[in-house]
């Protein structure tokens, strides 16, 4: 027997013994745990799931041993993987720590700074938010105008960023700040890490046209933060920034995979069952039109999802994420866009209800309200994280090679 | 199941794509259009292809082949479609030797796959019967005689049978048109007295002919697998097909869209390289990501054809290859002329060859709505 083959036995028998038989099926969106000082565990036993895995470092596999991750190689993680798919384990922990920020600490941090965050991640015990868009710095991210002065031995924070996601729940934000305003405006970008509760630091959620408010606009005001928070060197957040963001395309390309899924469906199956349902249909979908999209849509979502398969045997080769992470990122957003807007049509007025007026929900059931609210989300999939538009300029840009207007027209 | 080539087949794709270059130009397919080549492809250029192994790829080491593997076999016909090359590859590989190697007996395998290997033979397929792709549509009759049976009917767009020496003919010995049981295949001699075969000049200067079938006697030998249950070999014989015509198709949509990168690096309008303005950037873009999965699921098919018993959803695989590069290929084969301009409108520059063919090749073998429809038939909805 390999080495594979032994560690694919003890998982086996680690995951038979400890995965909680609860959370072997998939987590309903309010179940999902984010972890952090606030953590929600609407499922009792996910917190005892999470302790486990987090205690073998196994919610961060592959990360290293020393900062509290699983320190697997490559090869182990997918064997992990595979056995936590085969008997439907729910990842235990959902972050953006995990998804955005562990994978730059990892590769730019000091080994201080490393052994003050990276631990927390691995054990949910940090929730942290992203402060990277402002209200005059969207697309044109380095045009960012958060002041960072320093004061002896502290930065005085001013400004205020906005799109936060989950703000008013996070307890740490990692933040794109202006340190140097003399300089062209990529060059004076620092990447610097701050407790939410530090004093001058508020947030305000934002609604939504879904109805919800995942998003917030931060305010700070006067708010001290230690120098030593500073990660890379000062003035080079913008290669930091960079860095993160195709992590956080790769995570974002995510929603493609899981939208093309037969097993994921508003609607208690599959879109296209979706569709035949709605319209009495038994072994074929009456409408022509409709199945052509469907078929045209599905086939997409499985040649991306091989697509995502050979682009991470190609980073394994290479190293990181690569310039198709912004393809990834794009395609997959155009998929989720797709789909629900597939399933409007799949299930018609019954998948445009806004709320319930009747107390047996005999008019909307809930998960045809859900329809109507995860499509109007599903807009924002092509806005954050670069616009649809800023990916294909980057295409463009670093993989067709053409030829950059912008820096033309600087010039002139 | 890796999705990146290994060391192999990097090889085999860098000499496969320098012997296109070299040898095999879009300037062949050229001469032969100007010349008008009755045969459909170069003797020679294949016998040289032949010799590279090309014939023999997925053909069993009993039979005269290498046994190299669809993946190889995709990797050349991505090549050759870079170039336009003329083969009989789909024809003959792709299509007769597949359904020999699949329904034949020993002695009919044991007389055509070491001949095809070797490129000695060619043979054609003759399938379709009207303007579209739909193999079950077969009224083309065999009827049971004392010596064996008799065949009549027409086939239409069979490809390369100027040159072949035989052919292998769907016919139908029960039922009608539009059913899968009683579908027949044969393997006859071309010479077959009452055999006609009617040259066509197709917008892709590639070779097809009408075939028509009038009181051709052939012997009970000449029925390839069983009477009236050939669909099963037919459909997997077609789906190789689907996944190689595919392969092909990724190399010429790879070519056009390199081509036109180039030039929006070139050309110059306004005092700028157009490639700097940001609707042909964003256009650009796009083609490229949609090239991407292209690539992944023909390399997908490929591998999974690899995987011989154990290859599982060959049917809906080679659909949605067939679709999405149908698709794709009229997306890019159009944006490659229009990104060119004027020029691309020019006989004397290349583009329009990859144009013609890639309509031709998005016919073939079922257009983009046949495989939507069969995938979705297939996928249950």
């Amino acid at each position: 027997m390999t080495d594979l083959d032994s560690f694919r036995e003890d998982t086996r028998a680690w995951l038979e013994e400890n995965c909680p038989a609860s959370m072997r099926t998939p987590a309903a969106e309010d179940e999902v745990v984010w972890g952090g000082r606030n953590a929600v565990y609407k499922h009792p036993d996910s917190r005892i799931w999470l302790d486990r895995m987090a205690a073998k470092g196994w919610t961060c596999p592959t990360w290293p041993a020393e900062y509290g991750g699983g320190g697997l190689d490559k090869a182990q993680s997918l064997i992990l993987a595979e056995e936590m798919q085969r008997i439907g384990a729910r990842p235990p922990l959902m972050s953006f720590g995990i998804s955005m920020l562990g994978p730059v600490l990892l590769e730019m941090a000091t080994h201080e700074q490393k052994l003050e965050h990276i631990p927390k991640i691995v054990r949910g015990e940090i929730r942290w938010c992203q402060g990277y868009s402002e209200p005059g710095a969207g697309s044109d991210l380095a045009g960012l105008g958060t002041k960072a002065i320093l004061d002896g031995d502290h930065y005085l924070i001013n400004g205020s960023k906005i799109w936060t996601s989950y703000a008013d729940k996070a307890d740490w934000i990692f933040c794109l700040v202006r340190t140097d305003f003399e300089v062209p405006k990529h060059s004076g970008i620092s990447f610097i890490l701050f407790d939410m509760q530090t004093p001058g630091v508020s947030t305000k959620p934002i609604k939504l046209i879904s109805g919800n408010s995942v998003f917030c606009e931060t305010f700070f005001d006067d708010v001290r933060v230690p120098a030593r928070n500073v990660i890379g060197s000062l003035n080079d957040g913008w290669t930091i920034a960079k860095r993160l963001l195709q992590h956080e395309r790769t995570m974002i390309s995510g929603f493609g995979l899981s939208s093309g899924r037969n097993s994921r469906g508003g609607l208690g199956g599959s879109l296209e069952q979706t569709a035949m349902t709605y319209r009495g249909d038994t072994d074929k979908l009456s409408d022509p039109v409709l199945r052509d999209q469907i078929a045209q849509f599905k086939i997409d979502s499985e040649a991306f999802a091989f697509t995502s398969q050979r682009s991470a045997q190609e980073a394994k080769l290479s190293k990181g994420p690569n310039a198709t992470s912004s393809m990834l990122k794009n395609y997959g957003c155009e998929l989720n866009k797709r789909r629900f807007e597939l399933l409007l049509q799949a299930a018609g007025t019954q998948a445009l209800g806004w709320e319930s007026l009747t107390a047996d929900a005999s008019d909307f059931a809930p998960e045809e309200l859900s329809v109507a609210r995860e499509w109007l989300r599903s807009k924002g999939n092509s806005i954050e994280g670069g616009t649809y538009e800023v990916q294909l300029n980057v295409i463009a840009k670093r993989v067709l090679g053409l030829p950059d207007m912008t820096t033309m027209l600087v010039k002139q | 199941m890796s999705l990146v080539f290994n060391e192999d087949q990097l090889m085999l794709q860098e000499s496969a794509r320098s012997f296109c270059r070299e040898q095999a130009p879009v300037a062949v397919l050229r001469n032969m259009r100007d010349t008008k080549d009755a045969l459909g492809f170069p003797k020679s250029l294949w016998q040289s292809m032949v010799d590279l192994g090309w014939a023999g790829m997925a053909i069993p080491e009993v039979y005269g082949g290498f046994e190299f593997g669809y993946s190889g076999l995709g990797i050349v016909l991505e090549e050759t479609g870079r170039t336009l090359v003329p083969t009989p590859l789909v024809s003959t590989i792709l299509l007769s030797a597949t359904a020999i190697n699949l329904a034949g007996s020993d002695a009919q395998k044991t007389t055509l796959l070491p001949a095809i290997a070797a490129g000695e033979s060619i043979v054609a397929f003759a399938l379709e019967e009207g303007a579209f792709h739909n193999p079950a549509h077969v009224s083309l009759s065999a009827v049971k005689t004392a010596e064996g049976y008799e065949l009549n009917g027409v086939k239409k767009f069979v490809l390369d049978a100027a040159a072949a020496d035989h052919f292998v003919v769907v016919a139908r010995s029960s039922g009608y048109a539009g059913d899968t049981n009683g579908i027949s295949l044969f393997l006859l001699d071309s010479k077959t007295p009452g055999i006609l075969v009617q040259p066509l000049s197709m917008v892709d200067s590639r070779s097809a002919a009408n075939v028509s079938f009038d009181k051709v006697n052939v012997p009970a030998g000449a029925l390839l697998g069983i009477e009236g249950a050939g669909w099963p070999a037919l459909e997997r014989t077609l789906d190789i097909g689907r996944i190689g015509l595919s392969a092909e198709m990724l190399g010429s949509i790879q070519e056009v869209f390199e081509r036109t990168v180039e030039y929006l690096k070139q050309r110059t309008q306004f005092g700028v390289q157009i490639g700097a303005f940001q609707a042909l950037q964003h256009r650009a873009a796009l083609m490229y990501s949609e090239i991407e999965l292209c690539k992944s699921l023909v390399r997908k098919a490929l591998s999974e054809l690899d995987r011989g018993d154990d290859a599982q959803d060959i049917p809906a695989l080679a659909s949605m290859c067939k679709a999405k590069l149908c698709e794709v290929s009229a997306l890019i084969s159009n944006e490659g002329v229009q990104m060119h301009g004027g020029i691309g409108m020019t006989d004397e520059f290349d583009l329009g060859f990859f144009l013609k063919r890639a309509r031709v090749a998005q016919q073939m073998l079922g257009d983009v709505l046949f495989h939507r429809d069969r995938y979705a038939s297939l996928r249950g909805f």
